[in-house]
């Protein structure tokens, strides 16, 4: 995957967290996420179309999750709760959205988020396309983003692995 | 002073609510998605509009496109995460008097609020 697929993602969460609750976000070594991943208790997903097709997620494990939604809604709130899920997809909204500015020659949509919550869960990607793991380490604790894009161009239709 | 805050998430409505009531404006009116925005309008009557683009159901561009064939006058804020300048063109060419992109600090949202009553001519009251 193109390398400028990735970087407006990294400075899009820093951006977003920092505007919205003032947490610092550190960014680590990027990495291909393996199909035997399972991404972390709680993913905020983000479906790309246009000229780039794929998926964006933010996976947090539960605690970093509560922590996390609690800064930025200013309530205390568990996983199961509708409003934690609104607030999850809200989040992943705000950085997919920021970052797809960063692609200002493409015709790029974003959809409505979508929320997955429970241990263990994997979130399909289309066969072909790499999904790349983006480790963010914030004082809530480490949270993933995981960014699985391609040119519309070199579409391919199947889904390597069921959620 | 009537505001209806248009987004289908209850967070950045509630985040929205929030910078509002610190401003002194607490009648305050919610929609999840355009068609809710106008199925709310004829009875609260706002005087000023904060709406999303991307809702499901009616989203932010054709809610201010059906709005403004009814309706020149009423200031409409867009506040969304579409950042592209098409983007910020084709909101103002469709009626939106100004546009706030997520993420914003309260500060921001506040000074877009205020900035736009004053162009608009509303009294902030």
């Amino acid at each position: 995957m193109d390398a400028s697929y990735i970087t407006p993602f990294m400075t899009s969460i820093q951006n977003v967290f920092s505007t919205m609750f003032q947490l610092p976000v550190e960014i680590g070594e990027p990495r291909i996420k393996s199909d035997s991943n399972t991404s972390h208790d709680v993913s905020g997903i983000i479906g790309v179309s246009g000229e780039m097709v794929g998926t964006i997620v933010l996976s947090m494990p539960s605690d970093a999750a509560e922590s996390i939604v609690a800064l930025f809604t200013g309530m205390e709130m568990s996983s199961d709760s509708d409003d934690f899920a609104d607030a999850v997809g809200e989040l992943i909204n705000m950085i997919s959205g920021n970052a797809k500015a960063e692609f200002q020659r493409k015709a790029v949509s974003i959809s409505c988020p979508s929320v997955v919550i429970g241990s263990g869960h994997r979130v399909a990607s289309n066969s072909g396309t790499p999904c790349v793991m983006i480790p963010c380490n914030t004082d809530c604790g480490e949270v993933v983003l995981e960014i699985a894009l391609r040119e519309a161009s070199e579409s391919k239709n199947s889904f390597s692995s069921a959620a | 002073m009537r505001i209806l805050l248009i987004d289908d998430s209850k967070t950045m409505r509630n985040i929205q609510k929030s910078v509002l009531k610190q401003l002194g404006y607490t009648d305050l009116e919610e929609a999840c998605d355009g068609q809710d925005a106008l199925s709310k309008i004829g009875a609260f009557n706002p005087e000023l509009c904060l709406v999303d683009w991307n809702m499901p159901n009616m989203d932010g561009l054709t809610f201010v496109k059906t709005f403004r064939q009814q309706d020149k006058t009423t200031p409409l804020i867009m506040v969304t995460t579409e950042a592209e300048k098409s983007r910020v063109i084709e909101a103002i060419k469709a009626g939106v008097n100004n546009y706030v992109v997520k993420p914003f600090t309260p500060d921001l949202l506040s000074e877009r609020i205020t900035e736009t009553l004053a162009k608009c001519g509303v009294s902030s009251s």
